[in-house]
Formats: C-alpha cells, sequence, structure tokens
C-alpha cells in the first residue's frame, strides 16, 4: 500500500499551481504504464516456472496416486480410488519406512538440536579461538554427504579403524551397519555429525540476542548457573529452537534418502530394511518397479507427514514466557 | 578456578576431534598404496600419489567434477536473478495480482521436492530431456525460499529512493541493478553461497535425471563409483571422497565470515 500512496501524495501535494497538473499527470501516467510493463514482463517466465514447475507437478501427483500407473505397461491408467492408499498401509516394509523416519526424525533433529546447543555455549563461554572452533565444527556441514557416508562406511567397517581400536582396547568388535540393530543408530549419529555446525550458529545467533542485563538480574537474585540456564537462557532460546526443529526434520527427511542409499550396507535400506526410510521406499517403487501410483500415493503420505509434523511442532515449542 | 576456565576449552578440542578425525582418516587413506591401507598409521609410511593418478586416468572423476561445478554455477546465477527480481518485484510493486502471486510462490514451500520427483521425471523423458544439463538443471532455476527471503530485504529500501532515481528518468531495470541490488548485497550473497552449496552436493533428482555416466554429478557418480567399480577398493573410494571434499572445504575456509554471517542473516530473519 505504501508505494501507490506515496505517488499520490506526490500528485496531491504539488497540484496547487494549476497549470502544471497536465503535465505531471502525463508524467506520473507514463511512470506508471512503465511500471506495470516491467512487473508483468519481469514475473512472466517465474509465473510459467511456478505454474508448470512446481504448482501443476503437485497437482499431478495427486492425480496419479488415485490411479493404477505403471510405465512398464503400456496400458490405460484407470482410477482406483484409494486403492493405493490401502496397498500402501497393509505393506508391512512401507509401515517400516514411516516408523524408521520417525525415529530418524525425533532421534536425529533432537541429537542436533542439543548438541549444538551444548557446542553454542561452551563457544559462548571462552574468549580465544571462537573463530577457530566455529570453523572445525561447521566443516561437516558443507561436505558432501555421499563422500562422508562412504567415509563412515570405510571407518566403521568390520576390520575398520574403529573396531580395530576397540579390539586392542580388549573389547568386542561390533558390526554397526552390518547389523539389524545398530544400523539405524548409526546413521543417525552420521547426520547428527554433520548437522551439528549448522545448529550451533543458529544458537550462537540466539545466544547474541539475549540481553547481559538479563544474566546481571540473575547473578543480584543469586541464581547458580544452572537456574540461570533453565530459567533465562533456555526460555530466550525458544524461538531459535522452533526455528532449528523445523528446519531440521524437512533437511532429515530429504538427508535420509542420501544417507541412507550410501551407508546402508545393500544401498536401499538395509540390513533386513531396518533403515530404510520412507523417501529409499518411494524411490524404489518409483525408480526400481516404476510403479508410478503407487509411489505417488506415498509421496502424497509423506506431504501429510511433513505438514502435519510442522504444524505440531510450531504448536507444541512455541511457549509464551512473560518477564 | 582455572580448571572451570580450561574445562570449555577441552570439551571443545574434544568435538574437535571427533569431526575432524573422520577427514584426516580419508585423506591418509587415499594416499596409502593398496596393502598399507589396513594399517592403523594416520600418517602413511609410504606415501603416494598412485591412487590420484589411477583415478583422474581411469574413471570419469575430472567430467563429474566439470558437470557439478557447470550444473552448480548456473543455477545458482538463475536463482539469484529471478529470487532477487521477484522479491523486488513483490516487496516494492503494487499491481493486481501481486498477494495472489505471492502465495502460490510461498505455498511452493510447502511441498516436498520428493513429492514432485515422480512428474518431474515423467516430464522430462516424455519432453526427451533426459540425459541432458538441463534435465539436471529446470527443476533448482527459482526458488520460493530466495524470493521470500529477497522479499523481506526488499521491504526494507525506501520508496523515496527508487521514486527519486524515477523522477531522474532511470528506467525500472536500471534502478533495479544499480539501486535496490546493491542495497541487499549481503542476503544476495548469502542466498548465492547456499544454493550453490545444495546443488553441488545434490543427490536425489541428478541420480533419477540422469543415465549416462559422462553426466553424473560429483556426488552421483562417487555413489556409482563406490558400489559399482571401485567396489571395497577403499584407497580409491576415499580418493573419490577427497576429490569431492577437500575442493568445497578449502573455498569454505576461505569464504566462512561470509558463510557463517550469511546463515545468520538468513536464519534469524
Amino acid at each position: 500500500m505504501e508505494q501507490h500512496s506515496v505517488s499520490q501524495e506526490n500528485q496531491g501535494k504539488k497540484t496547487p499551481p494549476i497549470q502544471k497538473k497536465p503535465v505531471k499527470q502525463k508524467f506520473w501516467k507514463k511512470l506508471n504504464f512503465q511500471k506495470y510493463l516491467f512487473v508483468y514482463v519481469c514475473l512472466l517466465l517465474p509465473l510459467i516456472f511456478y505454474l508448470g514447475i512446481r504448482i501443476l507437478p503437485t497437482l499431478f501427483t495427486f492425480n496419479v496416486g488415485f490411479r493404477e500407473w505403471n510405465l512398464l505397461s503400456t496400458e490405460a491408467q484407470p482410477f482406483v480410488g484409494f486403492d493405493n492408499y490401502v496397498t500402501l498401509f497393509k505393506d508391512e516394509v512401507f509401515i517400516k519406512s514411516i516408523v524408521n523416519t520417525l525415529i530418524y526424525i525425533v532421534l536425529g533433529v533432537t541429537g542436533q538440536l542439543v548438541f549444538g546447543m551444548v557446542v553454542a555455549l561452551l563457544l559462548h563461554k571462552i574468549n580465544r579461538f571462537v573463530g577457530f572452533f566455529r570453523v572445525i565444527y561447521f566443516i561437516p556441514y558443507v561436505t558432501s554427504i555421499v563422500a562422508i557416508s562412504w567415509v563412515f562406511q570405510w571407518i566403521l567397517m568390520g576390520n575398520g579403524i574403529i573396531n580395530d581400536v576397540l579390539v586392542k582396547l580388549g573389547l568386542p568388535a561390533q558390526p554397526f551397519l552390518n547389523s539389524p540393530d545398530q544400523a539405524i543408530y548409526v546413521i543417525i549419529g552420521a547426520m547428527i555429525w554433520q548437522s551439528i555446525g549448522f545448529q550451533m550458529i543458529l544458537f550462537l545467533a540466539g545466544l547474541e540476542n539475549i540481553p547481559d542485563s538479563l544474566y546481571e538480574a540473575a547473578d543480584i537474585d543469586g541464581a547458580s548457573p544452572w537456574q540461570k540456564f533453565w530459567r533465562v537462557t533456555f526460555p530466550l532460546l525458544n524461538p531459535t529452537i522452533v526455528f532449528s526443529a523445523v528446519i531440521g526434520t524437512i533437511t532429515f527427511i530429504q538427508v535420509s534418502f542420501t544417507q541412507v542409499v550410501n551407508m546402508s550396507m545393500d544401498g536401499s535400506g538395509g540390513p533386513l530394511n531396518s533403515t530404510i526410510s520412507v523417501v529409499v521406499y518411494i524411490y524404489q517403487l518409483a525408480f526400481r518397479q516404476f510403479d508410478m501410483g503407487l509411489a505417488s500415493a506415498a509421496t502424497v503420505i509423506l506431504f501429510l507427514f511433513i505438514l502435519g509434523l510442522t504444524i505440531f511442532q510450531m504448536k507444541v515449542l512455541t511457549k509464551k514466557f512473560d518477564y | 578456578m582455572k580448571i572451570r576456565k580450561l574445562l570449555p576449552y577441552l570439551l571443545l578440542l574434544l568435538g574437535s576431534v571427533i569431526m575432524l578425525f573422520p577427514f584426516v582418516w580419508m585423506v591418509s587413506t587415499s594416499l596409502k598404496a593398496p596393502i598399507d591401507i589396513f594399517s592403523l598409521d594416520i600418517i602413511p609410511s609410504n606415501p603416494t600419489l598412485d591412487n590420484y593418478l589411477k583415478i583422474l586416468e581411469e574413471s570419469l572423476f575430472l567430467r563429474w567434477f566439470i558437470n557439478s561445478l557447470i550444473v552448480a554455477v548456473i543455477t545458482t546465477i538463475s536463482v539469484l536473478f529471478f529470487d532477487t527480481l521477484v522479491g523486488y518485484i513483490i516487496a516494492k510493486f503494487r499491481f493486481i495480482g501481486r498477494t495472489f502471486i505471492f502465495f502460490l510462490i510461498l505455498s511452493t514451500l510447502m511441498v516436498p521436492t520428493e513429492m514432485l520427483i515422480i512428474p518431474w521425471f515423467m516430464m522430462s523423458s516424455e519432453l526427451g530431456w533426459t540425459d541432458t544439463y538441463w534435465a539436471i538443471l529446470f527443476p533448482g532455476l527459482m526458488t520460493g525460499f530466495g524470493v521470500f527471503l529477497m522479499r523481506q530485504f526488499m521491504e526494507q529500501i525506501p520508496d523515496d529512493l527508487l521514486n527519486a532515481a524515477r523522477i531522474d528518468g532511470m528506467n525500472e531495470f536500471a534502478i533495479f541493478f544499480k539501486i535496490a541490488v546493491p542495497q541487499v548485497w549481503p542476503a544476495i550473497s548469502a542466498l548465492g553461497i547456499f544454493t550453490f552449496l545444495s546443488n553441488w552436493n545434490a543427490f536425489l533428482w541428478p541420480l533419477i535425471a540422469i543415465e549416462s555416466p559422462e553426466l553424473r554429478t560429483l556426488p552421483v557418480g562417487l555413489s556409482f563409483f563406490s558400489s559399482g567399480e571401485a567396489e571395497s577398493q577403499w584407497h580409491l573410494i576415499m580418493t573419490g571422497a577427497t576429490i569431492s571434499v577437500v575442493p568445497i572445504i578449502l573455498v569454505f575456509i576461505l569464504l566462512q565470515r561470509h558463510i557463517i554471517k550469511g546463515i545468520t542473516l538468513t536464519g534469524m530473519k
């Protein structure tokens, strides 16, 4: 609204010298025409992009999800209603992939928030080498997940360095990625390791926004460091926590594909589907079996899942604190 | 008292070891001959560059590196141009359909990429785009997030500044490039860095979009290489990983101030 009122004000203010009015009006009219031309010319390509590559494909996915649609068969794609959804929920592997995705998110996001906050708090305490440590903790975040996944496979192999060290210390060697019980936690560990740096930066920014006067007031009241953390720092970091949790969840769902494909023993969520995530499941359906109908239905479920989770996080994590 | 002061340093140092060890071990293995890779020496006893020579001669790593660079650079330029322009228009112009267009773009933020890979795949095979750079590029040419971000920064530019330029007879494109863009430069560079990084490291879509080995990007190439031709040859896999990781780490160390400032800037907005 501001823009419009400014140009009108300019017209209004300068009307008194009556003779000049037509000239001014002509000038602004020409300017307005130029502005509209500029706006619509510039928006043309973006509109085509957002409609053609984002909006229509989204609607198309909903449509495919209600059809029997296999790329390998040339037959028609009949409308089958909710059949695909029923098939999915009867599939144990799909249920497993949803449960796993929840485990990835709950443990992974919590882990990265906790470690990110701890590192930020430690960095906030020290005066020297802050920049140095910040760089080190951030390096994993910029590196390729694929490369890192293979490095972790190598380190955690049956005869890899970690097991060598364990054996030297007199401890039993661990199967890690070969074990259906351990693999998922190893992958979560790698995900957390890679995202600590990002969370650390967000928390550092959040910590800097907390005024020192609050801590001074707490000191006068004789608060212990523990009390200061829970009564001052933690509540004031609340917006950061909500933001980090939402961003972390969305990236984790995507990352879970790359990490699982490159870290799991068979490259598709093994051993025994113990590490399969929803996105890996969708990928298998769509690009191994070419069952686009079933796969689309699964992406719709994923979409609703993310939507629900985001709303839930915003509701639960956002609390009002009074001062 | 002294110990309490030192404790944070010690903990951070311990964490740093955990953060850096995988990289150290990766580089170390890449410099070892095949018979030495199971030794526990961090500094190889007989360091060799044979693995690098072998990879550069016998596999397509150099090509994949160039592919990644092309894809990431073109995408970044496109995102910076269009997102900044659209953000500017939505923030600074009043026109019919403005709110509608803004919500249309915002709504795309709610849809995860995973939901779009199926229609994109069908689209690019239908239109014959499979196995071209364009197939990897097209979904990322503009982003809803960038538009949203740039709109917020553009809103802070005073209207008077733009109107003054109009009265001076500047055309709208010149106003955008010469007046608006310099005002939001920090936000643009942050957006640029993150767009480049996420495209450089992208895996899911390039994996689907490309069939021929020559057109793979670095992450896709490395993944196929490690599970295929170099299976269990860990000295070669670690060499490939080093090639894809070390350049980006060096660039990061050079640009770290901007990157860290960028997260704070874009994250906290």
